[in-house]
């Protein structure tokens, strides 16, 4: 979400963008942090001239490598977040959405935050699945939905985790254990994280741990712009926590213990490193702050006041950018880094079992996750790995995605489905000709029955030939089946014809009316009816064959 | 099932439904497929553990989030008045509400929630209480929205009812004020305080007696304000109990609040009182003014009636009844005029205090009513819940005014809609393109006819173009073709009479397709005319007109046009 006002703001695109409230809400906050960090250094000039090609491929790497200079952006200020957030329409878990009447758009719980979505997007006949970020750990989001997912044609899967070989529940583990021996030997500790999302199970975690650990009285500081409303919002949104936390809610308790550690004071928060915190600030303590790249906001302060001591750690927990490239123009450093990345979205075990279990016909996925990692490519198991195999896709290519629609929902109307005729032509399959005025709108196709003939007006106008000519768009319906010559000769007999005549040809039958010189010739799947100008007689026949033949 | 509540006015078996309207003797479960509470207010729910438990119901019980929250403790709170304070036996227990609320399955709003494979059900905001949600049922076309209680003005801690163009089959909505339509809310909490300030200036106390969740944090909203602007000092109170787990629902449940304190919440959550105390039983006797809400709201039982029945007789005190009463109740006796109240133990208590009614009960008016029509686009209304006279009038403006047919079926009346069911089938999407793509040429007056083949196999149903029918199942066309001899006087040559056919149905057939081909034949769309000479006389000449079975109507006129034969302009 945090490039949207990219989109809405500066490509022309006009329409409803739907997202979940704590989306939004959550969504709303990351950016204003964002856009806050951005704003404390304001910058008089920013240099361009180097993103001309020529220069760009002189300046060392990282620089050099780095693509499409020139499509990079400043970043967004707060009117075009709002902007932005203006355009979006709230949307809850398994409201099914009308697009166009044409298409359906579902948002499921994706399980990884709170809010978190995939996306079904359906006609009648077809499913195609929008898989991302999702996770089957148990935190504190509403659960993975894996059932809606189910007979998809196509799924796109992406947003996997980004450390396929971490376990988060360790890493956790080894958060606490780092933290604490830090701690105790009287240094502080920096934990680089976002305002949202895995800092409340962190937080959940060292109120469970702090008090067997001893470290009841270390303070824990939580420093952003938006702390305050982060914290706020977590405990609001009981509706879409997983199960433990909204029965918290029930009580009514707050659902995240964060609230507890508030109250005792254990945890304080503060807007950035001035006013307040400046009087509060005791040491040693934990500190969580932003941004995770370690390039602008407080967090920078924090690196270059405790950098220089053996004793201080640092812990990176977001798996968003790699520590080294973090840490470069910090060295050297003294401090301890502990890269404990916790990821909880999808692991490529945990995507075969879902493929597995939700069966859809057509895998579509990022090219990366056809093969392993570059750097560990000998570990066959870090891939997307089904059957039949995943169509990949590189960035702005178009995929046809290869299935193929036959159908579309039409409604019959009552009155005119009242007036079908259906014919057993097999054992349970029946057939029905239909003749109908299509009528569609919105996208939606209503038959109704055909309008009854216009009565002759009775006016006194010459009437001209050509008004009598019969449209030719009335067709008749097809005709099937054959027609068994002896009891179509009895039929004829019964219906007043005599002296008939039947000889036999290569393919069937001639049936000869020598009186009214009319000839019917009669194959296996043809009928030919040849006479004179008489249309009584013709009709006659024609009604007798018709008789013979199904409809269709 | 809509709705399972308890009727405050009774003490007896009328308390509860009479379940045997469902059923007389085989089990609830089999006949109901779902049960949906729309919310937490004892008249929609108060029946639930003894429909449940008692009478015995295992399926699904759908409500709101908030609502399951809050619906077991109002319950558990109307057990202990029925059981531990007017000694009832016979009454549900603690565990049968336990047992009951797991029997519960909680719905976002505006989750499409599956109840069976044809069955289902969506939820929309109704105002009204924390959670009041109003339901759309629904099976293939046809649908039914059932409202609940709902209010279509925002107040100062609820957003308004709202709902979308879903145009339901039938719309079952609550009239509770079927006429009033109600002077604007700011004139209404005007009055309120200036009422609640008068008494307390001199001397008087205030009794409003409430519903421990909804109105109550509404008003206390009010006067907090107000005490705040006015910097007063009479205490206010707020009876024990509920009161402060209420407050905690309402700050935990903010996205369900109304956008004011939805934005404002993170800087002052506005169910934090500063004014507003915790009220103990021993406060009633204390000299000077004071405001007390007290529960419940209809003065039938509890702290409420107690502290009633203390302060009846002093003219200086006043009692505000914030909303609708059952009739019954001891609520409904002082609004309707009586002051000399038979209580228990004949017991006669004469009502000295001043008596005032102010419409605070969050139900839509006959406006709200009127607009909740106009947005949901039924085909049909169906009125419950009010008084006939004010329902009749109502339903006349419905009937005049939005066009809907209108019911107002007594209890236990059955109402009969007939509805039109279409027929949902799969169209092929190459028949529906060709139709669609012709459909957009500019055709005159004659709308187009489509022409297909259904299919009907077990439930599927598939309308298709004949030629895929036929080929689906395997059989073959069979053609059957009419060739007709049409005698002509013409002594030229088979080929000019040819030629003469073609510009006479040239002429004619404007709108067709006519050519005359190189090896002498004329074709009119796909039908084939030759004409030939018979040997024994060389003065007619012989057109053989041939068409198959699909130009039926063209091939019939066609003859019948040759048979008059050819204009003599052109001989």
């Amino acid at each position: 979400m945090m490039a949207l006002p990219y989109i809405t703001e500066h490509t022309g695109f006009t329409g409803t963008v739907y997202a979940t409230e704590p989306t939004v809400q959550i969504g709303r906050l990351l950016m204003e942090e964002l856009v806050n960090f951005i704003e404390r250094v304001p910058k008089a000039q920013s240099a361009s001239l180097w993103k001309n090609k020529d220069i760009q491929r002189l300046l060392p790497s990282p620089l050099k490598d780095a693509v499409e200079v020139s499509t990079w952006r400043r970043c967004y200020t707060m009117q075009e977040v709002n902007s932005a957030l203006s355009k979006i329409q709230l949307v809850g878990y398994s409201q099914k959405i009308e697009l166009f009447g044409a298409v359906q758009v579902t948002p499921l719980s994706s399980g990884y935050a709170l809010g978190s979505s995939n996306w079904i997007i359906q006609s009648h006949y077809e499913k195609v699945s929008y898989v991302s970020g999702s996770s089957l750990l148990t935190t504190h989001p509403q659960p993975m939905d894996q059932a809606s997912l189910k007979n998809s044609d196509v799924l796109v899967l992406t947003g996997l985790t980004q450390i396929p070989t971490a376990n988060p529940d360790g890493m956790v583990g080894e958060f606490c254990s780092n933290l604490a021996l830090t701690v105790r030997n009287g240094g502080n500790v920096l934990v680089p994280c976002y305002p949202s999302g895995v800092i409340y199970d962190l937080l959940e975690c060292l109120y469970q741990y702090i008090d067997s650990a001893g470290l009841s009285s270390v303070p824990l500081y939580f420093i952003s712009p938006v702390a305050n409303s982060s914290l706020e919002f977590s405990q609001i949104f009981a509706e879409w926590l997983c199960h433990n936390k909204q029965s918290k809610v029930y009580l009514p308790e707050p659902p995240f213990p964060h609230a507890e550690l508030i109250q005792t004071n254990k945890l304080k928060h503060y807007p950035s490193i001035h006013g307040d915190f400046s009087n509060d600030f005791r040491q040693p303590c934990v500190v969580f702050t932003g941004h995770p790249s370690l390039r602008f906001g407080d967090v920078v302060h924090f690196m270059e006041l405790w950098g220089k001591s053996s004793l201080n750690t640092v812990i990176f927990t977001e798996p968003d950018f790699s520590y080294l490239e973090a840490l470069a123009p910090y060295q050297p450093l003294a401090m301890k880094c502990i890269y404990c990345p916790i990821d909880t979205r999808l692991n490529f075990i945990q995507v075969s079992k879902l493929l597995k279990e939700v069966q859809p016909l057509h895998v579509v996925c990022p090219e990366q996750y056809t093969q392993p990692p570059p750097a560990q490519s000998h570990r066959m198991d870090l891939m997307i790995d089904c059957q039949p195999p995943a169509m990949s896709y590189r960035r702005a290519e178009v995929l046809a995605l290869p299935f193929k629609r036959r159908y579309e929902k039409i409604e019959i109307m009552p009155e005119l489905a009242d007036s079908l005729v259906p014919m057993e032509i097999k054992p349970g399959i029946s057939l029905a000709t239909v003749s109908a005025v299509l009528h569609t709108k919105d996208n939606k196709h209503l038959l109704q029955p055909p309008p009854r003939p216009a009565q002759p007006t009775s006016g006194k106008k010459r009437k001209r030939v050509s008004d009598d000519v019969p449209d030719c768009k009335v067709l008749k319906p097809l005709l099937s089946g054959s027609i068994p010559v002896e009891q179509f000769v009895q039929t004829l007999e019964k219906h007043g014809f005599s002296d008939i005549k039947v000889e036999d040809t290569a393919k069937g039958h001639i049936v000869l009316l020598q009186e009214a010189e009319t000839l019917i010739q009669i194959e296996e799947d043809s009928t030919h009816i040849i006479c004179d100008n008489d249309e009584m007689l013709r009709v006659r026949l024609r009604d007798l064959v018709l008789k013979f033949l199904q409809k269709f | 099932m809509l709705d399972c509540g308890m009727h405050m006015g009774f003490n007896d078996d009328r308390r509860f439904p009479d379940f045997s309207y469902i059923t007389q003797n085989g089990r609830l479960t089999d006949f109901l497929d779902c049960v949906i509470i729309s919310h937490f207010h004892l008249d929609h729910c108060g029946a639930l553990p003894y429909f449940s438990e008692m009478v015995g119901y295992d399926g699904p019980i759908y409500m709101t989030h908030p609502t399951q929250a809050i619906c077991p403790i109002l319950l558990e709170d109307y057990r202990k008045i029925a059981v531990d304070k007017k000694g009832e036996a016979n009454f549900f227990t603690s565990q049968m509400i336990k047992d009951c609320m797991k029997k519960v399955v909680a719905v976002h709003l505006h989750q499409t929630v599956q109840v069976d494979d044809e069955l289902e059900i969506k939820a929309y905001y109704a105002g009204h209480v924390l959670g009041a949600a109003m339901f759309q049922i629904k099976v293939g076309s046809e649908s039914v929205v059932y409202t609940g209680d709902y209010n279509m003005t925002p107040d100062r801690h609820l957003g308004a009812a709202w709902i979308d163009k879903c145009r339901p089959n039938l719309l079952i909505t609550e009239s509770t004020y079927a006429t009033t339509i109600r002077d604007s809310k700011r004139c209404r909490e005007r009055d309120f305080l200036k009422k609640v300030h008068e008494t307390v200036e001199r001397g008087g106390k205030v009794l409003i007696p409430v519903f421990a969740l909804g109105r109550a944090q509404e008003l206390c909203i009010l006067l907090e304000t107000f005490w705040e602007r006015m910097n007063l000092k009479v205490p206010i109170y707020f009876s024990t109990g509920l009161t402060e787990k209420a407050n905690h629902y309402y700050k935990l449940f903010i996205p369900w609040t109304n956008q004011k304190i939805r934005k404002t919440f993170v800087q002052r959550n506005m169910f934090e009182f500063k004014h507003i105390k915790a009220f103990d039983r021993a406060f009633a006797d204390n000299p000077g003014p004071m405001v007390v809400f007290a529960t419940p709201g209809m003065l039938h039982a509890g702290q409420s009636l107690q502290i009633f029945r203390k302060w009846a007789g002093n003219e200086k005190n006043m009692v505000i009844m914030p909303g609708y009463c059952v009739q019954g109740t001891v609520g409904h006796k002082i609004l309707s005029g009586q002051r000399k109240l038979e209580m228990e133990g004949r017991q006669v208590l004469e009502v000295k205090m001043q008596v005032e009614y102010m419409s605070f009960s969050a139900h839509a008016d006959a406006k709200g009513i009127m607009q909740l029509v106009g947005q949901a686009e039924p085909e049909s209304v169906l009125l419950v819940h009010g008084e006939a006279k004010k329902m009749e009038f109502l339903k006349q403006k419905i009937e005049q005014e939005l066009r809907v047919s209108c019911y107002m079926p007594a209890n236990g009346e059955t109402v009969t809609l007939p509805t039109s069911l279409s027929i949902p089938v799969g169209i092929s999407l190459g028949l529906l393109k060709q139709e669609m793509a012709q459909g957009l040429l500019p055709e005159a007056k004659k709308p187009r006819l489509l022409h297909g083949t259904l299919i009907m196999k077990d439930s599927n149903f598939r309308l298709v173009s004949s030629e895929q029918a036929l080929k689906e199942l395997g059989l073959a066309e069979h053609q059957l073709r009419f060739t007709c001899r049409v005698h002509l006087h013409d002594t030229r040559k088979e080929q000019e009479t040819a030629l003469r056919v073609y510009s006479h149905l040239k002429s004619i057939l404007k709108d067709h397709c006519v050519q005359h081909l190189p090896d002498g034949s004329v074709t009119v769309e796909s039908i084939l005319i030759q004409a030939a000479a018979p040997s024994e006389d060389p003065g007619t000449k012989v057109l053989l007109v041939s068409w198959t079975y699909q130009d039926e109507e063209l091939g019939s006129f066609l003859t019948s046009l040759l048979k008059k034969g050819l204009p003599q302009a052109l001989s």
